[in-house]
């Protein structure tokens, strides 16, 4: 401030009178500006700072690997078989690789019904498990967002009715619009668990992308694409859906545990996958009448499942709190 | 208000009426159609046309349709192929045992959950925060078959307090009618709980650091009414959308959980009769479970009007 303005405090009436910059020193706030970082950034700072999220993370590659390397570290083959219903630790003598010398091994987690050694068959269990788990968000992804982009780009009439079309499969619980769909299908087997399960979870997805999109097309930069001559699918895809991509990853994140569950639950009715093929769901589903003689045959698989269920939910809550989305966005 | 809750009553028609659709176009479109699904593969075609005329498949759609829907709307949900039965005497038989489930694993989850949420938002970062979040969290990572096996295992085998098969109705006394549902219930109403808990949290600590939280001890408000007056009436609204979509967890979960503790619900119903290509039977079990579905969800959207004045006064921003 200069020294002849002491006199009339209140406003500047000429130039240079607060000095440069020309406001007034109470008035001057702390500009900042937030650095933008790429998604992967924000993951890798996400996995450094939050721990617990990182444990997560490593436990879904430990699954991830051991379902993709099965046949390598699984202690014997899925459809060999030992004694039935053995304990937990418990251990079998024999020639098991025909070498023509007995040895021992141990059941860390037991046998089941039909004497196969269950770390093995959950090993096996998990490349259908998670297999499937990742096709139907995949898929649902794929569908819900394009569903979701249209109607909330367009707006109007389209939008209207792919809502209502969304509205419709929100009317099923999971489990049940997945049935039906199995039902109309009229067959077991993998890829009809994706599309059953998948079709039921494209609401989740287009509802958010929806929202997302609407905001996003009042911003400024989008009437700019297009008053340059953008075509609509560019739009789309170079400005809108790369800026609403976080809320999307945690989403798919947080749906991946969801897939499993209900891949779970399908195979467990015994409208999943074929009944020789070993998931966590039949596992389970095969224990539950001998859980008075044998609980473990039910209780391992359903542990197999709980804990890559946590650890994918805990990625997931990581996930959502780096990238700032409220839980009533995300769910 | 009537105008709002009108305007939901008609969306839930409407979606009704959609499923309904849907689920007849459906199963009509079944590889083959239902007749060869039900004969197999080696029929001939005289059997084929006799079953069909007999089934009425031999008229064309709309007529089908119409037929239907009407005979519906009547309450004549058609006949069982492979029992003669009629199929609302079957669901009529069924559904009282998955309902008694469902609305066990509602009350209990709710009167775990609410408590379980304020404690954990009021607490916070302390002991009780910590067991209720981890609890929660555990709990929406179980599926509710496996709750089932659990249960089962530890109070059924174990302990024996609980029977760990079948279904006692409520006719042959309460007490042995609630010590059937139990363990199904809790199996049901844990995972709800959990989702429920994370949400009345999260939207509880949401509304105390409002700012008319402070006005209101600022103002002298005692903590007691603060908690429940200002911060819970605005806090309920998010979880009470979310106790209404989370019933998808508990129907769902009792269809699993039936089969677990062999209790011959809607559940059993629906799996056997699309095991048995049971076409009729299927199609009104997925209608129905829908149905109560969307209905509930109704329920839900009109309680807003009670716990949230803006939709009682405004009516249509909502």
């Amino acid at each position: 401030m200069s020294d002849k303005n002491a006199g009339t405090p209140e406003f500047a009436r000429h130039a240079g009178e607060f000095g440069p910059g020309e406001v007034p020193e109470e008035y001057r706030t702390e500009e900042t500006v937030e650095e933008y970082t790429t998604t992967r950034e924000r993951i890798v700072r996400v996995l450094k700072r939050d721990k617990l999220a990182l444990l997560g993370a490593l436990v879904v590659v430990g699954f991830i690997l051991t379902a993709a390397f099965a046949p390598y570290v699984a202690p014997h083959g899925p459809e060999q078989q030992f004694g039935f219903m053995q304990e937990p630790m418990s251990e079998s003598t024999g020639d098991f690789d025909g070498d023509g010398q007995r040895e021992t091994v141990t059941h860390y987690l037991g046998t089941d019904s039909f004497g196969y050694d269950i770390l093995t068959r959950i090993m096996y269990g998990a490349q259908i498990s998670l297999l499937v788990a990742f096709a139907t968000v995949a898929f649902a992804f794929t569908v819900g967002t394009a569903l979701g982009t249209l109607a909330g780009f367009y707006g109007g009439k389209i939008d209207s009715v792919i809502m209502r079309g969304i509205d419709f499969i929100w009317a099923f619980p999971t489990i049940i619009l997945g049935v039906g769909i199995i039902a109309v299908m009229g067959g077991l087997g993998w890829l009809n668990v994706v599309i059953a399960i998948g079709i039921a979870f494209v609401d989740d997805f287009a509802r958010i992308v929806r929202g997302e999109v609407l905001s996003i097309r009042q911003e400024e930069y989008i009437t700019a694409a297009q008053a340059v001559g953008m075509s609509d699918v560019r739009v789309m895809f170079r400005e809108i859906l790369p800026n609403a991509v976080s809320p999307i990853i945690v989403q798919a994140t947080l749906m991946i545990p969801l897939a499993i569950l209900g891949e779970a639950a399908l195979s467990f009715l015994g409208l999943g996958v074929k009944p020789t093929t070993p998931t966590w769901g039949l596992l389970i589903s095969d224990g539950r009448q001998f859980i008075s003689q044998a609980w473990w045959i039910s209780v391992m698989p359903g542990l197999a499942i709980m804990t890559v269920v946590l650890a994918f939910n805990t990625l997931g809550d990581g996930l959502r709190d780096a990238f700032d989305i409220s839980e009533s966005e995300v769910n | 208000m009537w105008r709002y809750i009108a305007k939901r009553t008609g969306h839930a028609f409407f979606v009704m009426w959609l499923v309904a659709t849907t689920v007849f176009v459906g199963l009509r479109s079944v590889p083959g159609g239902p007749v060869r699904a039900m004969l197999g593969q080696e029929a001939t075609p005289e059997a084929v046309a006799r079953l069909r005329a007999e089934l009425g498949l031999d008229q064309p759609l709309y007529v089908q349709y119409v037929e239907w829907f009407s005979e519906m709307l009547v309450g004549d949900f058609g006949q069982s192929i492979t029992s003669s039965e009629s199929v609302g005497g079957l669901i009529a038989a069924a559904a009282p045992r998955t309902l008694s489930i469902a609305a066990f694993g509602v009350v209990l989850g709710l009167a775990v959950a609410i408590p379980a949420g304020i404690i954990g938002a009021t607490k916070r970062n302390q002991l009780q925060d910590y067991a209720a979040t981890i609890g929660a969290f555990i709990g929406i990572s179980m599926p509710a078959f496996f709750v089932g096996i659990l249960l089962a295992i530890v109070f059924g085998v174990q302990l024996g307090w609980f029977p760990v098969v079948g279904y006692t109705p409520i006719s042959e006394g309460v007490v042995p009618w609630l010590r059937s549902i139990f363990l199904p219930g809790v199996a049901v109403g844990l995972p709800y709980a959990a989702g429920v808990t994370r949400m009345m949290r999260s939207s509880l600590i949401e509304t105390l650091d409002e700012q008319y939280m402070r006005t209101a001890v600022a103002k002298g408000v005692s903590s007691r009414i603060r908690l429940y007056k200002h911060a819970l009436q605005n806090a309920l609204i998010p979880v009470v959308t979310i106790a209404g979509i989370q019933l998808a967890l508990i129907l769902g979960g009792s269809v699993t959980v039936e089969i677990v503790f062999g209790i011959q619900g809607l559940g059993r119903l629906l799996v056997n009769s699309i095991l048995e290509r049971n076409y009729p039977v299927t199609q009104m079990t997925i209608l129905l479970i829908a149905g109560i579905f969307v209905f509930m969800n109704l329920l839900v959207d009109i309680a807003y009007t009670a716990i949230d004045p803006r939709i009682r006064y405004g009516g249509e921003q909502a």
